[in-house]
């Protein structure tokens, strides 16, 4: 395959389940669920055989609603959890044709330091609280490997006025900002190794509009300089209209519907998603 | 009524059990084991984890030394050195030379040790990386995966806000290129005393029930950065006004009449040592 062609990121087959199973819901696929989980042995199939690929500098959109599995995805691909089964590749790790999940936990801590950023709906799972929000940026950075004060705290600062947060307050610690601003740093931190793939769960959710605003036209904005790949995840389709590219739609921890956003926004297919698209206007 | 003690206070069950611990701490450098510390009759926190470590290592002709905050004679290094002689009957002593076992706080001796020495340091928070990271759990993963990043962060903190790395005291060292350790609460200059001493050295945490060790020969390296070195502190040309003593520890004192700042050695078996040599000549 050629290089351009090949995707940033290839997801195959990702399942993930909490609980055993039994002989009512690990036969045949989906039958005996009740949504995604099992009546009988109440096992939650929280991600069944998504698979889709992002390419290079585009916005992937995944939206669904709440317990549809989309923050579970996510925490798989940035390896906060373990998949139950499943294949991803990354195109510029070890040319895209090592499974990362298979990878060792000191590899998967490579990939996810330099090859990864996430931004987290609470701040609290990627942000220290009491350290001061440089430092916060810089434990990306240290993560990676680096030694050098002097560059690190360079670096931050850009970082920091990127994301409009003034670089005089570097030294104050999260817990004193607002949740739009905790939001810019968690944002600052992803960034800091120039990550090719940028992962973002439900970022604006929680804020009040003007500031949920004021956070989406950064990430378009950091979007467009940086070329940088996305997947954000949202359960308000609105936020996905104005994003992405193209779009997932999730429902029970499936994948039920993809393509063009504007092709899905026009013309849904899935009962769903027709609801969904129908809420939106 | 006088009550017969075992030889050094514990049955020998304890101390076979805290032995065991020992020589795997000393198997793994730097790397913390727990053991099941016991009851004291002195307060946990005032050199429980010590104290047992002696114990369980003491013989009929070990010759004990015990130095509190660099003083041979303060209340809790006389009162350890009661315990031990009474349960043991051996000698104590407070000559570095002369001892076979040395348990500290806060301090390693100024006259180099020797192959035939095993000092025993007391550890209040055995853990390094405890204020980054208040979970145990996650403490012993990061270690497992020597994922450091937080333990160059506190440093990268002090630097951000005090503008050089102001460890006191308990400044961070990694062990045979490996774990990550907490020295105890010696002063930075005593840091590089832990590399490739002669002498074995044993760290004892009683309340948070940990054991660890540098083996002789073991290289042990502060934690830095490039361009923030690790350095020890400098009395730039002071000298100890007892002894003369230059490049060693010195406490400042102030002269509660003319305020005029007095230094002398904190080691004061070494300075008492000096003294005498110098008189004899
Ligand atoms: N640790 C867990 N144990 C059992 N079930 C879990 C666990 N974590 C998540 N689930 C279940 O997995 C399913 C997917 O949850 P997930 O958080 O991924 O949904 P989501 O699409 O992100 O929802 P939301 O929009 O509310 O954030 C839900 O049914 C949830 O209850
Ligand atoms: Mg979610
Ligand atoms: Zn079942």
């Amino acid at each position: 395959m050629d290089d351009s062609e090949r995707p940033v990121l290839a997801v195959r087959n990702i399942n993930k389940q909490y609980g055993q199973g039994c002989v009512n819901c690990r036969g045949a696929k989906g039958e005996g669920l009740l949504k995604n989980y099992c009546p009988v042995c109440g096992t939650v199939y929280a991600c069944r055989d998504i698979s889709f690929e992002v390419y290079a500098g585009e916005i992937l959109g995944i939206v669904g609603e709440s317990g549809s599995g989309k923050s579970t995805m996510m925490e798989c691909l940035y390896f906060d959890q373990e998949v139950s089964s499943g294949e991803a590749y990354i195109a510029s790790y070890k040319g895209g044709e090592t499974n990362v999940f298979e990878e060792s936990s000191q590899q998967k801590r490579y990939i996810r330091n330099h090859l990864m950023g996430k931004v987290y709906q609470n701040p609290l799972m990627s942000l220290k609280m009491n350290f001061s929000s440089i430092g916060n940026i810089a434990e990306k950075l240290i993560s990676a490997g680096n030694r050098n004060v002097g560059q690190m705290k360079v670096r931050g600062e850009e970082l920091l006025e990127h994301v409009n947060i003034p670089v005089y307050r570097m030294k104050e610690a999260p817990k004193n900002f607002s949740g739009g601003m905790q939001q810019r740093v968690q944002i600052a931190k992803a960034l800091s190794n120039n990550p090719p793939l940028l992962l973002l769960d439900e970022v604006t959710t929680g804020l009040d509009l003007s500031v949920q605003a004021s956070v989406l036209d950064l990430i378009k904005s950091i979007q467009r300089q940086l070329k940088i790949s996305m997947i954000i995840v949202s359960h308000d389709l609105g936020v996905i209209r104005m994003l992405a590219d193209r779009t997932l739609v999730m429902l029970d921890g499936q994948v039920i519907e993809q393509g063009l956003t504007d092709q899905i926004l026009e013309d849904p297919q899935h009962g769903y998603t027709q609801k969904l698209v129908q809420s939106l206007l | 009524m006088k009550i017969e003690y075992n030889f050094a206070f514990f049955d020998e069950g304890s101390k076979r059990e805290i032995r065991r611990a020992t020589l795997k701490a000393i198997a793994i450098p730097g790397y913390q084991v727990p053991f099941a510390s016991r009851e004291m009759p002195i307060a946990r926190g005032w050199g429980t984890g010590g104290l047992q470590l002696t114990l369980s290592l003491v013989g009929k002709e070990d010759i004990l030394k015990v130095i509190d905050q660099g003083s041979d004679e303060s209340v809790n290094a006389v009162n350890i050195k009661k315990l031990i002689a009474l349960t043991t009957g051996i000698v104590v002593t407070d000559e570095t030379t002369e001892a076979t076992i040395i348990q500290s706080r806060h301090r390693i001796p100024e006259t180099p040790l020797q192959e035939d020495q095993i000092l025993v340091l007391q550890v209040p928070i055995p853990e390094p990386l405890r204020y980054y990271e208040p979970s145990e759990y996650e403490t012993k993963k990061l270690h497992a995966e020597h994922e450091y990043s937080g333990a160059w962060l506190m440093l990268f903190e002090q630097i951000v806000n005090y503008g050089a790395m102001s460890t006191g005291a308990d400044h961070p060292v990694m062990v045979h290129s490996r774990y990550v350790m907490a020295p105890s609460p010696i002063p930075r200059f005593d840091n590089p005393k832990l590399n490739q001493n002669k002498a074995l050295i044993l760290l004892g945490a009683g309340r948070e029930k940990k054991v660890y060790a540098v083996p002789p020969y073991t290289k042990v390296a502060s934690l830095d950065f490039a361009d923030y070195p690790f350095r020890v502190e400098t009395f730039q040309d002071k000298c100890c006004r007892l002894c003369g003593a230059k490049d060693v520890f010195l406490d400042e004192l102030l002269n509660d009449i003319t305020g005029e700042a007095l230094y002398q050695c904190n080691d004061t078996s070494y300075c008492l040592q000096r003294m005498n040599g110098i008189s004899k000549e």
